[in-house]
C-alpha cells in the first residue's frame, strides 16, 4: 500500500517523531546521571541538576517516549491490519496536539526547575501546576487515541460480522483496554487531589491516598508498555525472522489474561507503606504472581515461532535453528536481546513481588536495575528495533547508516548487562536509588559500593553510545534516506490456519467486565476504608 | 483450543512454579512472620512536635527489648544516633514532619516508608552487634542523599 492509499501514515509518523525526539533528550539526561553516580567531578555536577535530570529522564522515557511510540504503533496496526484508514481523523489529530501540548507544558516546567518531583511526583512534594496539567493532557490525548483505535475495530466489525480481529489488532485492543482501566487512577489523583492543590484551591493533600491512586495506575502502566512489545514479538518478529507464529489462540489468551490481571495488583509497590493493612498487601501479592503466567506462555510461543523460522531455513538438530536466525537484522537482534534481558528482569520482578523479600530491595538501586531490564529493555529495545522496521515503511525511505543499526542492539545489551547487574548488587548491599551522591560522609558500607557504581557508569556510556547510534539512524533515514519503492507492512501467519469465527477470547466487553470486577474486589474495600478513616492532609513542599 | 503437547507441559510447569512462589510467600509470611510493615495509625503531620506520641523522640528500654520513637525531617532523622540492644525485639515507631521519606537500615531488611500523616511501625531483632548506616531511600528534595543516621546495636550486658 502506498502512502497515498493510506493517508493516516502521516498521523503515525507525527507520533513516532515525538517519541524519537523525547528519547533523545532523555538519553542525554541519563548519561549525566550515570557519570554523577560514579562521582566524576564534572563542572555541571550539582544536586539540583541531578534531581532535575532524573525527573526529566523518567518523565520523557517512561511517559512520553513510550506513550507516543505506542500511539504510533497503534495507528499503524489499526490501519494496516484492517487495510483501511482509521476513522475520525480530525479527532485523532486533535488527540495528537493535546498530548503534544501537554508534554511541552510538563517538560517546560521540569527544565525550568519548577517540577523536580521525579516522575512518580509523590505529594507533598509540590510542582508547578503546569507539570500536573500537562501530564493530564498527555493522558487525555492518549484517551482520544484509544477511542479511535477501538472505533476502527468497531467500524470494521460491522462489515465483517463474526470474524476475529487480526492478532496484532487484538493485542492493541488489549493495550487500549488496560490503559483505560489504569488511567482512571491517575486521572482521579490529578483531578481531585494534585491539580486543585497545586493551584491553591485546596490547602492540603493526603499523601497516602495519592500513593494508592498512583500505584493503581503505576502497575498496569508497565503492561501498557509491555503489551505493544508483545504485539511485535508475536506478529512482526516471526515474519521478519522468516517463520510463522507458533500458536495464534495462545497469543490471544495471553493478551486477554493481561486485560484481566494487570490492575488489581498495585499494592505490591506499596509493601513498605504504612496505612495499608497487611492482608490487602498479601492479596495483591498473590494476584501479582498470576501475571507471571501469560509471560511464561509468551516465552514458549515466541521461542517456538523462532524455532519454526530456523527450521524453515533448513536447520536440523537441537539448537542449530538459533544460528539460522537473522541476527544481523536490527529488528530481530533488538527483539531477541530484549527478550533475553526481560527473562532476567521478569524473575527479578517475582522477587520484588514476594511480600516478605521486598523489604531487602525496596527503593534500593536494585529497583532501577530491575526496571531498566523491563521497560528499559523489553519495551525500549523492542521499540527501537520496531522503529528500524517501521520508519522505512512509513516514509518510503531506505534505512540509512545500516551498520550503526546492526551494532546498536548489541551495544544496548552490553550496556544494560553492566548497568543492571551492578545496580542489582549495590541494591542488595543497601544503596538507595535516586541519590545524587553515594558517599554518606565517608561511611564504610557506602565505600563498598564504589567499584560497582563505576561499572554502572561504564554501562551508562555504552547505553548512551547505543542511543546516539539509534538517533543518528532515525534522523539520517528521516531526513536523507534514499527514496525507495514502498515496502509492505506484513504480519506473521499462524502455523495452523486461523479459525474464521470469533470465540470467547475475542469478547472484549466480557473480559473488560471481568477485569473491572476484579479491580473492585481488590480496591473497593481498601479505598472505602481509607476514605472513612480519620486522616490528616499535608501542605505542599518544594525543596528543589 | 488445540495446544501442542510440549506447550501443555510448559504451561503446567509454569503454573507449578507460580504456585510454589505463592506457597513460599504464604509460609514465610504467615508461618515465619516475614511481613512488610503495615501498621495503620494516623497523625497530624503539622503537629508532630506537639503530639504526645512523638514529643520525645528517643529509645526506651524495657525488660523485653526496646522501643524507638523517631521521625524523618528534611534532611535528617531524629534521633540521629539510635542505640538498641542486640538479640532482643526492637519496635520502631516513626513518622515524617514534612515530605515522604524512607527509612532503610543498610545490611538488614528493616525498611519502611515514612509518609506524613501516618505512623510507621515494625518490630525486628538485630542479632549482630555493631554500627549500621540508616539512609533515607525516598527522594525528598535536594538534600536527599545527605539524609542519614546511625544505628548502634550493643551487646547486652552478661
Amino acid at each position: 500500500m502506498s502512502e497515498r492509499a493510506v493517508p493516516s501514515t502521516r498521523l503515525a509518523l507525527a507520533h513516532l517523531w515525538v517519541a524519537i525526539l523525547a528519547f533523545g533528550v532523555a538519553a542525554a539526561m541519563a548519561l549525566m546521571q550515570a557519570l554523577s553516580r560514579a562521582a566524576l567531578d564534572l563542572p555541571w555536577r550539582s544536586a539540583r541538576m541531578y534531581y532535575l535530570s532524573v525527573t526529566a529522564h523518567g518523565t520523557l522515557m517512561a511517559l512520553v517516549f513510550t506513550t507516543f511510540f505506542i500511539m504510533a504503533l497503534g495507528y499503524v496496526v489499526a490501519e494496516r491490519t484492517l487495510g483501511r484508514p482509521v476513522p475520525h481523523r480530525a479527532l485523532a489529530w486533535t488527540g495528537y496536539w493535546v498530548a503534544l501540548g501537554g508534554t511541552l507544558a510538563t517538560v517546560a516546567s521540569i527544565l525550568s526547575g519548577k517540577a523536580t518531583v521525579l516522575y512518580t511526583f509523590y505529594p507533598p512534594l509540590k510542582a508547578h501546576p503546569a507539570f500536573y496539567i500537562g501530564a493530564t493532557l498527555l493522558v487525555v490525548g492518549s484517551w482520544i487515541w484509544g477511542f479511535v483505535v477501538i472505533r476502527s475495530y468497531v467500524v470494521w466489525k460491522r462489515g465483517a460480522p463474526g470474524q476475529p480481529a487480526p492478532l496484532a489488532l487484538h493485542g492493541m485492543l488489549a493495550t487500549v483496554i488496560v490503559w483505560f482501566i489504569a488511567t482512571i487512577g491517575v486521572a482521579a489523583e490529578m483531578l481531585f487531589l494534585l491539580i486543585p492543590w497545586s493551584l491553591g484551591l485546596t490547602k492540603t493533600v493526603d499523601p497516602e491516598l495519592a500513593r494508592m491512586l498512583f500505584w493503581y495506575f503505576g502497575h498496569p502502566l508497565v503492561y501498557f508498555w509491555l503489551l505493544p512489545a508483545y504485539v511485535v514479538w508475536y506478529t512482526v518478529l516471526p515474519k521478519v525472522a522468516g517463520g510463522k507464529l507458533f500458536s495464534d489462540p495462545l497469543a490471544r489468551l495471553v493478551f486477554i489474561l493481561f486485560i484481566v490481571l494487570s490492575t488489581p495488583v498495585g499494592f505490591h509497590h506499596q509493601f513498605m507503606d504504612p496505612g495499608i493493612p497487611a492482608s490487602w498487601k498479601l492479596f495483591h501479592a498473590i494476584l501479582t504472581f498470576g501475571i507471571l503466567f501469560p509471560s511464561f506462555v509468551t516465552a514458549f510461543t515466541v521461542t517456538a515461532s523462532l524455532e519454526v523460522a530456523g527450521r524453515m531455513k533448513g536447520a536440523t538438530g537441537l539448537l542449530d535453528w538459533l544460528k539460522r536466525l537473522p541476527w544481523g537484522d536490527p529488528l530481530v537482534a533488538s527483539v531477541l536481546l530484549s527478550m533475553l534481558l526481560f527473562a532476567v528482569g521478569g524473575f527479578g520482578g517475582a522477587i520484588n513481588a514476594a511480600y516478605g523479600m521486598n523489604a531487602v530491595v525496596h527503593n534500593t538501586a536494585w529497583i532501577q536495575g530491575h526496571f531498566h531490564l523491563t521497560v528499559g529493555s523489553a519495551t525500549a529495545l523492542t521499540f527501537m528495533g520496531t522503529a528500524y522496521w517501521l520508519l522505512p515503511r512509513l516514509t518510503g525511505r531506505e534505512l540509512e547508516l545500516g551498520l550503526l543499526a546492526k551494532v546498536q542492539p548489541y551495544l544496548w545489551f552490553i550496556g544494560m548487562v553492566l548497568f543492571s547487574i551492578s545496580n542489582h548488587i549495590t541494591g542488595l548491599m543497601g544503596m538507595p536509588r535516586r541519590i545524587f551522591d553515594a558517599s554518606y560522609g565517608g561511611s564504610a558500607v557506602a565505600h563498598a559500593w564504589r567499584g560497582l557504581t563505576g561499572v554502572s557508569a561504564v554501562g551508562g556510556l555504552f547505553l548512551f553510545a547505543s542511543s546516539a547510534f539509534f538517533l543518528l539512524v532515525m534522523l539520517g533515514t528521516g531526513l536523507a534516506g534514499k527514496r525507495i519503492a514502498p515496502q509492505p507492512i506484513e504480519w506473521a501467519e499462524p502455523l495452523e490456519p486461523l479459525s474464521p469465527r470469533a470465540g470467547l477470547l475475542d469478547r472484549y466487553g466480557l473480559w473488560t467486565a471481568v477485569a473491572v470486577l476484579l479491580v473492585l474486589v481488590a480496591y473497593a474495600y481498601p479505598l472505602w476504608a481509607h476514605l472513612h478513616m480519620q486522616t490528616y492532609g499535608s501542605p505542599g513542599y518544594s525543596p528543589f | 483450543m488445540n495446544v501442542p503437547l510440549y506447550e501443555k507441559i510448559w504451561m503446567w510447569a509454569a503454573g507449578a512454579i507460580i504456585i510454589a512462589f505463592i506457597a513460599m510467600v504464604l509460609v514465610t509470611g504467615v508461618g515465619g512472620a516475614l511481613q512488610p510493615p503495615s501498621h495503620v495509625e494516623t497523625i497530624d503531620p503539622t503537629q508532630v512536635f506537639k503530639d504526645p506520641r512523638f514529643a520525645h523522640p528517643a529509645v526506651t528500654l524495657d525488660t523485653n527489648g526496646a522501643t524507638v520513637v523517631a521521625f524523618g525531617m528534611m534532611f535528617g532523622f531524629t534521633p540521629a544516633v539510635i542505640r538498641v540492644p542486640a538479640g532482643k525485639p526492637v519496635t520502631f515507631r516513626m513518622t515524617s514532619t514534612d515530605v515522604t521519606h524512607g527509612f532503610l537500615i543498610v545490611g538488614t531488611n528493616a525498611n519502611t516508608m515514612l509518609v506524613p500523616g501516618y505512623v510507621s511501625q515494625f518490630t525486628t531483632v538485630f542479632r549482630q552487634p555493631g554500627e549500621y548506616l540508616i539512609v533515607c531511600n525516598e527522594y525528598c528534595g535536594l538534600g536527599h542523599h545527605l539524609m542519614s543516621a546511625k544505628l548502634i546495636v550493643e551487646q547486652a550486658a552478661p
